[in-house]
């Protein structure tokens, strides 16, 4: 067994990209779905529309990376009132259904054979990212330290998308620790408990819900910027709706409606997965596991995450930082 | 003693404008702060509300009472924005208010509760109370992410909070959960927030509904404090004793419509009203002379109309 290597893949999977993308667009879902109450099954949509957004831009329009950001913030905002126009005043569950649809319609869209000059079909773009690495401080080479035997190390492009990736993070979580102390969080909170208590308060539910989903939105879509940048391409099948799950199992798992929830759910089912990944390959591949070969390892991982994750659900529905009174009380 | 006085004031002023009103469905208020005209819902073939005219006196307690299924809940739902009416015009201090969605109408002045609290349960009592503020800057996007900006108008608010917690003896649950409040309690926490607003007219949906006895008292208290304070009153209710007990006017609904109005100590033996309550056979003849008689005009009819019939 090369433990050696299983610490070091885990560990670097607690900062690396994944953690990163997924961290950020969790908390884009933890606005709406923590605090606002907004059941969003479409988060991967918005991190779908701003990868694409960046990547046809520089792509097909030829041109530069800045400006491909622009129109994937652009995009992500206008995705979010076209969701939320039609829906924000219905039952909260309507929303679910537009929004589970909404992201599958924008994935098949983008792996249409009809617009494959624009989208590039299932295989997607590439060669999106050079205005980005342009911009990199760090000279070529790797970057990290020795942990006694366990070598820390990224090479220097890694480095760039996740130090931007969490200064990211750290703005967003500045941000949301801001807003939700503040009255406008008050009104998204009580939101989330009863819409009509708050209306007959003088509030104006919709405008806080729809400000709330266009946060949530924008958030996300950086997520799908650090996807498009960290893989130096964009596919449409990423956006798929296991891609919100993953980011609602994050979000539940630290503990919603806390600001640091989603960043900590996330760094914990990434290094789960990568170190039961790390453990089961290489049990397979030393003999001590036999029933199995390695491409099955793949699938028993994502298995046994569940069962963790089901157990965790049970025996800690507050998450991580969750706080057991709240849910103690039955909201509805 | 000074509030004593004041008290008995406040309450004569409101008896003395109803003093000569006729008890007619619609009959005018000498200074109404909400008159409503015409005001249809329906509900497919269902007619849920269909009130001609009705004014509601300024700095009175009115109540509104019907049987069950009368329009009650439906008509405040109207009135308040929380449901839209199929026609008719209602004016709020002279401003028409109809198609003004809810939070404007709250905005306003005109304040309601629900039938069934609505607690924000996972939000603290002091929460609750600051979430009824009006025109807060820390409200807007912006402005909340620079907590100088209102800061010093949150303190504000939880001062006059914390007045009106003391004064609803809520205080020492400042910090608790909402959803951890009795049933009792969450009506007066629903009801100083809604006096967080700053309203002027308070509509309450069955203040009592699901109180315990030991409650009730200490919120009827706080219903005619309403009125002490300048505040006009108008509450859904079906305990009549709690009715007569503080409301100055009492107007009755029954099938959609406004069918009589009238002063608490009298309204209960009006006709129209015992009608609506209990039938309108339910004090027919019992004894055996009048049921003949009744039989024989009975009888009487039916000849007449197969009379009718034959000759056609």
């Amino acid at each position: 067994m090369d433990w050696i290597t299983i610490i070091s893949t885990t560990i670097k999977a607690s900062v690396g990209v994944e953690t990163v993308l997924y961290g950020i667009a969790a908390i884009g879902l933890n606005i709406h779905f923590g605090y606002t109450g907004l059941l969003n099954f479409g988060q991967a949509a918005f991190m779908g529309v701003a990868g694409y957004g960046l990547a046809v831009t520089v792509v097909v329009l030829g041109m530069p990376f800045w400006v491909g950001v622009i129109f994937g913030l652009i995009a992500a905002v206008i995705l979010a009132f076209l969701l939320g126009i039609p829906t924000l005043q219905l039952r909260a569950d309507y929303l679910a259904i537009v929004t589970i649809a909404a992201a599958e319609i924008v994935r098949l869209v983008f792996r249409s054979v009809q617009f494959k000059d624009v989208f590039g079909g299932s295989d997607g773009h590439r060669g999106f990212t050079d205005g980005f690495y342009a911009l990199n401080p760090y000279p070529a080479g790797n970057y990290g330290f020795n942990l006694g035997p366990v070598p820390l190390f990224f090479n220097h492009r890694t480095m760039w998308v996740i130090t931007v990736g969490w200064v990211l993070i750290a703005l967003a979580c500045l941000m949301v620790h801001l807003l939700m102390k503040s009255p406008w969080g008050r009104v998204l909170k009580a939101i989330r408990e009863d819409e009509d208590a708050v209306r007959s308060l003088g509030k104006s539910v919709f405008s806080y819900k729809m400000q709330a989903l266009v946060l949530g939105g924008v958030i996300g879509c950086m997520g799908g910027f650090i996807y498009g940048l960290g893989y130096a391409s964009v596919q449409p099948d990423v956006f798929g709706t296991e891609t919100t799950f993953y980011m609602y199992t994050m979000v539940i798992l630290g503990g919603a409606a806390r600001v640091l929830g989603p960043v900590i759910g996330s760094m914990v089912f990434w290094v789960l997965l990568v170190f039961i990944y790390g453990v089961l390959s290489e049990a397979v591949r030393v003999g001590y596991i036999t029933f199995m070969d390695t491409n099955q390892v793949g699938a028993l991982r994502w298995i046994l995450v569940g069962a963790g994750l089901i157990l965790l659900l049970v025996y800690r529905p507050q998450g991580i930082f969750g706080d057991k009174r709240e849910i103690a009380i039955d909201a509805r | 003693m000074h509030a004593e006085t004041m008290s008995t004031d406040r309450k004569a002023a409101a008896l003395a404008a109803f003093k000569d009103l006729a008890r007619d469905p619609g009959v005018p208020k000498p200074d109404p702060i909400l008159v409503v005209d015409d005001v249809v819902r329906r509900f497919g073939g269902l007619t849920a509300v269909d009130v001609g005219h009705v004014e509601i006196q300024r700095g009175s307690i009115t109540a509104l009472i019907g049987p069950n299924g009368a329009g009650k809940t439906t008509f405040f739902n109207q009135l308040t924005g929380f449901d839209t009416a199929d026609s008719g015009t209602w004016t709020f201090n002279g401003r028409s208010m109809n198609g003004v969605p809810a939070h404007k109408v709250a905005r306003r002045g005109m304040v309601r509760t629900f039938q069934l609290t609505k607690a924000l349960s996972r939000l603290t009592v002091m929460e609750n109370m600051r979430l009824g503020a009006q025109q807060q800057k820390g409200e807007n996007f912006w402005r909340a992410l620079v907590p100088r900006v209102w800061r010093a108008q949150e303190d504000e608010i939880t001062e006059r909070a914390e007045e009106l917690l003391a004064r609803f003896k809520l205080d020492a649950k400042r910090d608790d959960f909402a959803g951890s409040l009795s049933g009792g309690q969450r009506k007066l926490l629903e009801m100083a927030r809604a006096l967080m607003v700053n309203p002027e007219l308070v509509m309450l949906d069955e203040p009592m509904a699901g109180v315990n006895p030991a409650l009730t008292q200490s919120l009827l208290g706080h219903v005619k404090d309403l009125r002490e304070q300048g505040m006009t009153v108008l509450f859904v209710e079906h305990d009549m004793d709690m009715v007569r007990d503080i409301s100055d006017w009492v107007i009755v609904m029954a099938q959609g419509a406004v069918i009589a109005e009238g002063p608490p100590a009298t309204i209960m033996s009006d006709d129209r009203v015992i009608d609506a309550y209990l039938g309108a056979h339910h004090d027919a003849p019992l004894s055996e002379g009048e049921l003949e008689e009744q039989l024989q005009q009975a009888e009487a009819a039916l000849e007449a109309e197969i009379e009718e019939e034959t000759q056609k």
